[in-house]
């Protein structure tokens, strides 16, 4: 390589680094091209993804085409918000012409002839899409390990030397993981039960899921309806509310998309929080979480302390029937939005003696383990004789827990909890007990329960040098108070943390 | 409340899914497991509520009834398994 190339070559694998915010500044003043920058983002996926498996679809000519269509439009004075800016798009998100099959065998090759709302929103303010991104079975998972598309590795690994491969969470593990190993600046992703915020914990980045209804699921391949809710992964919470600004949109495609007003979330990143007033709910002290959580939920409610909030001890009674009701509610759902996968239309055809047995080979074949199980326990809980005792109840137990937000909401302006029970995990630790991997959700499945905004933001190590995430919930339309606190916690931790690159 | 493996394997036609012989005594088990477990909602008491349908007050919006999407035959056969002349081509159903 001679000198000057190496130069280019530093120069360009630095800008992977840059945070959204900071890259389309360079872009703005012209210090790099978007077609610079894409190539860099481009190497480091070639470089990084046979070791992280974050991307199941890379789309570098693809890339290149909307980097220049970028420059040639900002050479103009026509930049749009995120124009020029490469991003990576969790695979549950129809992309036209490129193939979407929320990582399940069942959707084959699928290759959406239309375009998401979320991702069209994207593009439509510029920005360039790198790939789709590895994620759980139709985002059934904590773990990512539910892939079609094998497991996605964490880019943190512990202290100890044994460099264990860890999860970066899931379903939203492919996010994750390439936010975390800068292989895109920023991500889309998706949360049922805390898709977007656990994996954020797991891997020391942002993630919020804006309250249900703010963003569209036209063109999301759909697990539960009435719980999932697009959102971005990014480096920084300022990222996050731009992601944010961009991402969500009324849509009449999608009727439960929310006819309201929608802030500059960007404005609320930075706003002091003095005098805001944060619940912090005595039931999500849970047994057995590890005294590290205890220790950075006290430090996060001094820091905001500090920064001028008066803390409010609260209780959300109903917080320990929230799992439960969660693997009622997202099972029938999904067990309803599944039926879909036939066999006829679209995706995987398996052979059989007669249309029933060509149905039964398709899904046998088609599923992977944990969507089968679900599927299986949600048109149990539907079948005749059954729908009141479960769906019914599971849904009047969700109105009770809304309830209870919206009683603490009367006196806090937003809440304080940890993100995840526990750090990271390795492959494979956790696979023996269902139960146990759904309990990884049970401080961020009561938002979508109740339909709430909740951000994750990462503010320390534990002892195995793995991050750590605090979320904050907000009332319901109120992501800016969400953002704010966010803000204030990364600011207060100064955590700048990233992974040592290994791959 | 908890399954039999005949429960089990009902669902298992219900929802489709070929269960062979060997695996309907785990999924049984699992099922269990995980059924055992939502139990524990029926301590909530619900009497008088009711079941939630949206966090945000909202009704259902109504639109203009025009076509607004359409004339698209080769998109809609472009992921099929099997097609043709402009039509899926699917298993014989009717004997």
């Amino acid at each position: 390589m001679t000198g000057s190339a190496l130069i280019e070559r530093l120069i360009m694998t630095d800008l992977t680094a840059l945070t959204l915010s900071d890259a389309l500044d360079g872009l703005n003043s012209k210090e790099f091209s978007s077609e610079e920058i894409t190539t860099s983002f481009i190497q480091a996926i070639e470089a990084a993804n046979p070791s992280l498996n974050a991307y199941v679809v890379q789309t570098p000519e693809k890339a290149i085409s909307m980097a220049k269509a970028s420059d040639e439009r900002r050479a103009k004075g026509e930049a749009g918000l995120l124009d020029g800016a490469p991003l990576g798009i969790k695979d549950l998100f129809c992309t036209e012409g490129v193939r979407t099959t929320a990582c399940s065998h069942i959707l084959g090759e699928f290759t959406p002839p239309y375009e998401s709302t979320v991702t069209a929103n994207l593009w439509r303010e510029g920005a360039v899409m790198l790939g789709k991104l590895n994620m759980d079975e139709f985002a059934m998972g904590s773990s990512n390990e539910t892939s079609y598309y094998g497991d996605v590795i964490n880019p943190w690994r512990r202290n100890d030397g044994g460099n264990a491969k860890l999860t970066p969470g899931g379903s939203s593990g492919g996010s994750a993981s390439a936010v975390a190993a800068d292989l895109c600046l920023a991500a889309t992703a998706s949360d049922t039960g805390g898709s977007i915020r656990q994996p954020a914990s797991f891997t020391g980045t942002v993630g919020i899921k804006p309250t249900y209804g703010r963003a569209s699921r036209f063109g999301m391949v759909a697990f539960a309806s009435s719980l999932d809710q697009a959102g971005p992964i990014a480096k920084s919470v300022k990222d996050a509310a731009l992601m944010l600004n961009v991402m969500c949109s009324h849509d009449q495609k999608d009727s439960t998309s929310l006819k309201v007003e929608q802030p500059d979330w960007t404005k609320a990143v930075g706003e002091p929080v003095k005098g805001m007033k944060i619940g912090v709910p005595k039931e999500y002290r849970v047994d057995g979480m590890p005294e590290e959580i205890e220790k950075l939920w006290q430090q996060g409610i001094d820091w905001l302390k500090e920064a001028g909030c008066e803390i409010v001890d609260v209780s959300l009674p109903h917080t320990k029937y929230a799992l439960p009701a969660y693997y009622i509610v997202a099972p029938a759902e999904a067990s309803s939005n599944l039926a879909r996968y036939d066999g006829m239309r679209y995706g995987l055809r398996e052979d059989g003696g007669n249309l029933t047995e060509i149905y039964q080979n398709t899904r046998a074949d088609g599923f992977g383990a944990e969507v089968k199980r679900r599927l299986m326990i949600g048109t149990y809980v539907l079948s005749a004789g059954y729908y009141d005792a479960y769906y019914l109840k599971a849904q009047k137990v969700r109105t009770k827990i809304l309830q209870d937000f919206k009683n603490v909401f009367e006196e806090v302006d937003a809440l304080l909890t940890p993100t995840c029970p526990s750090s990271a995990f390795a492959l494979g630790e956790r696979n023996d007990d269902p139960i146990a991997m759904y309990l990884n959700d049970v401080f961020t499945v009561t938002a979508n329960l109740a339909g709430l905004p909740g951000i994750s933001v990462p503010v320390a190590q534990d002892s195995q040098g793995l991050p750590m995430g605090l979320q904050v919930i907000g009332k319901a339309l109120d992501e800016s108070a969400c953002l704010r606190v966010a803000a204030q916690l990364e600011t207060s931790s100064g955590f700048n943390a990233k992974p040592g690159k290994w791959w | 409340m908890s399954v039999t493996k005949q429960d089990v394997q009902k669902v298992a036609r219900l929802a489709r899914i070929a269960l062979p012989e060997d695996q309907a005594e785990p999924m049984t088990q699992e099922l269990n497991n995980i059924l055992n477990w939502i139990e524990q909602l029926a301590e909530v008491d619900v009497d008088g509520v009711e079941a939630m349908t949206s966090v945000v007050e909202t009704s259902l919006p109504m639109r203009e009834d025009v076509i607004t999407d359409g004339g698209i035959q080769d998109k809609v056969l472009a992921n099929a398994p099997r097609s043709e002349d402009g039509f899926f081509v699917v298993p014989k159903v009717v004997e």
